[in-house]
């Protein structure tokens, strides 16, 4: 089994511990990862709302570089990447106008895409092809003890129905608890957490951090388990920010999903780039001593 | 009928009456955009549920609401809408789309909308959301891919000067933690994204730009910051 590899531009940098526990947790379950070679920004959704046709264009030429190594499916880690890879497929498919302009476009670059390549998600790769069962057997250490709140954020469950149900997913909730770990009650699973609004409209996006992180810690999660390396940053990074304009003190670790499950599997700290996380997240004593 | 000749596609969505020339050009631009969106033309079977509002996360923070927008549109009052908060506060989430009883692909027709108001030049000077797409898409075409670090000097240079010290401990948290990428990366490919985003403007056409004085405050955007 191999797959190609899209990190996106965000697991270059602040998301970078997202990259490496990936790709430690694929190593560690010996799936083959091929990275996409001279793979470029996906577009983001703020570039769709620039020019559509060439935003389109521009991811296509991804999914037509994987199309050329000769791929099926395409790992996309970040959900702005994997909503927007998807879309474009999407679109390719139900609007002729819109693909005769990208083939037009591709072709001036000498690229054509056959719209063959499937968009996966790791976390659906992980459950639905490997398999939870096969992940439980591969697993070194128990989840005991960990308990979080499984945070999907918008875009792996959005607009279309893929791997999960797109208002109340459990992929993630029942991965963990066969590991050990206990899902804690947290109903905005899927709530946005305002993405780039923190940069264009902060006042808005805080307070959606503040519900979140209010509603994982009021109901008794020690650590937040996230998809999205944009979620991850507005979680962690800006929770001081809403300490201060909320008067809380919230002090609650952001984990990709990546780095709990490597953490099962017996990566070591550095592997899963768990150094890297702004508020360390300690292991429960139950879970070392596995 | 003025409706006749306004829509370029067969949107069944009452027109009232005659529209005053700025809003019948409005209109067919975003009807033009929205013609891009597959199933865009499902803005007609809209029931006015409200089911969008009542999803959406930040339509708090909205002038009007998502259900107003197509209200509005139907009332033949889409200047409106272009000039409202609403459309660049929109996160993206897709809530709406995803419950809305009439599939009506409510995010995707925002973006139309969105289009439509930067081509009509439809939004204050140095406006968040348009900038930082401005520099997004300038930087990818460069580089082929974003740079988080060289974004956000950009934008805060041009946007909020003050905002960048404020930003300063947690940027230089992130350094320390090795999650700053400092310079920028160059794909192989970035000719060929240069050139498929030329080749782009050769398919736009050519487009006079509409400048519309606009009055910040009409609309309460420092409000929310």
């Amino acid at each position: 089994m191999e797959y190609i590899y899209y990190p996106g531009c965000s697991l270059e940098s602040a998301g970078k511990p997202y990259d490496e526990s990936l790709r430690a947790v694929f190593r560690a379950l010996d799936i083959g990862l091929r990275g996409l070679e001279d793979w470029n920004c996906c577009g983001a959704t703020m570039y769709m709302s620039v020019d559509e046709a060439l935003s389109m264009a521009i991811s296509a030429r991804n999914l037509a570089l994987a199309e050329q190594a000769g791929f099926r499916d395409l790992i996309a880690p970040c959900s702005a990447c994997y909503t927007v890879l998807l879309k474009t497929n999407r679109f390719l498919r139900e609007s002729p106008e819109l693909r005769a302009k990208v083939d037009h476009l591709l072709g001036q670059v000498g690229l054509k895409y056959g719209l063959s390549v499937n968009v996966r998600h790791p976390l659906d790769v992980l459950v639905n092809d490997v398999g939870i069962e096969a992940i439980a057997a591969a697993a070194k250490r128990s989840l005991e003890g960990v308990d979080f709140a499984p945070y999907y954020g918008c875009q792996i469950v959005r607009p279309e129905r893929g791997f999960d149900d797109r208002e109340f997913p459990t992929t993630m909730d029942t991965l963990f608890q066969r590991l050990g770990a206990r899902a804690a009650y947290f109903p905005l699973k899927t709530r946005c957490c305002g993405g780039m609004l923190m940069t264009t409209f902060p006042d808005v996006c805080l307070q959606l951090v503040k519900d979140l992180l209010e509603c994982a810690v009021e109901n008794g999660a020690q650590c937040i388990i996230t998809t999205c390396p944009l979620c991850q940053v507005n979680l962690e990074a800006y929770q001081k920010r809403v300490n201060k304009r909320f008067g809380k003190s919230y002090q609650i670790p952001v984990m990709y999903f990546t780095q709990m499950l490597g953490v099962a599997l017996g990566c070591s700290e550095k592997e899963l780039g768990l150094q890297r996380n702004l508020i360390p997240w300690k292991a429960p004593t139950s879970v070392l001593a596995a | 009928m003025a409706s006749a000749n306004i829509s370029p596609i067969k949107f069944h969505a009452p027109v009232p009456g005659t529209l005053p020339a700025p809003e019948r050009e409005l209109r067919r631009r975003f009807l033009e955009e929205a013609e891009v969106v597959p199933g865009g033309d499902r803005i007609s079977q809209c029931l006015q549920c409200g089911t969008c509002t009542g999803s959406c996360p930040v339509s708090y923070a909205m002038d009007i609401s998502p259900r107003m927008v197509i209200a509005l549109f139907r009332a033949g009052q889409i200047e409106e809408i272009l000039r409202s908060r609403t459309i660049w506060i929109c996160a993206s989430c897709y809530m709406c789309t995803t419950r809305c009883p009439q599939s009506i692909k409510i995010t995707d027709l925002l973006y139309a909308l969105k289009r439509t108001a930067i081509d009509a030049g439809l939004y204050p000077e140095r406006f968040p959301v348009y900038l930082l797409s401005k520099i997004f898409a300038r930087l990818v075409a460069r580089y082929g891919r974003n740079q988080e670090m060289l974004l956000l000097l950009f934008y805060y240079l041009r946007r909020n000067p003050l905002g960048l010290l404020r930003l300063m401990p947690l940027g230089l948290a992130m350094l320390r933690k090795g999650r700053i990428a400092i310079l920028p990366k160059k794909i192989k490919g970035a000719a060929a994204i240069h050139k498929i985003v030329q080749a782009s403007k050769e398919l736009e056409l050519p487009r006079e730009k509409g400048a519309v004085p606009y009055a910040e405050d009409m609309v309460g955007y420092r409000a929310v910051g």
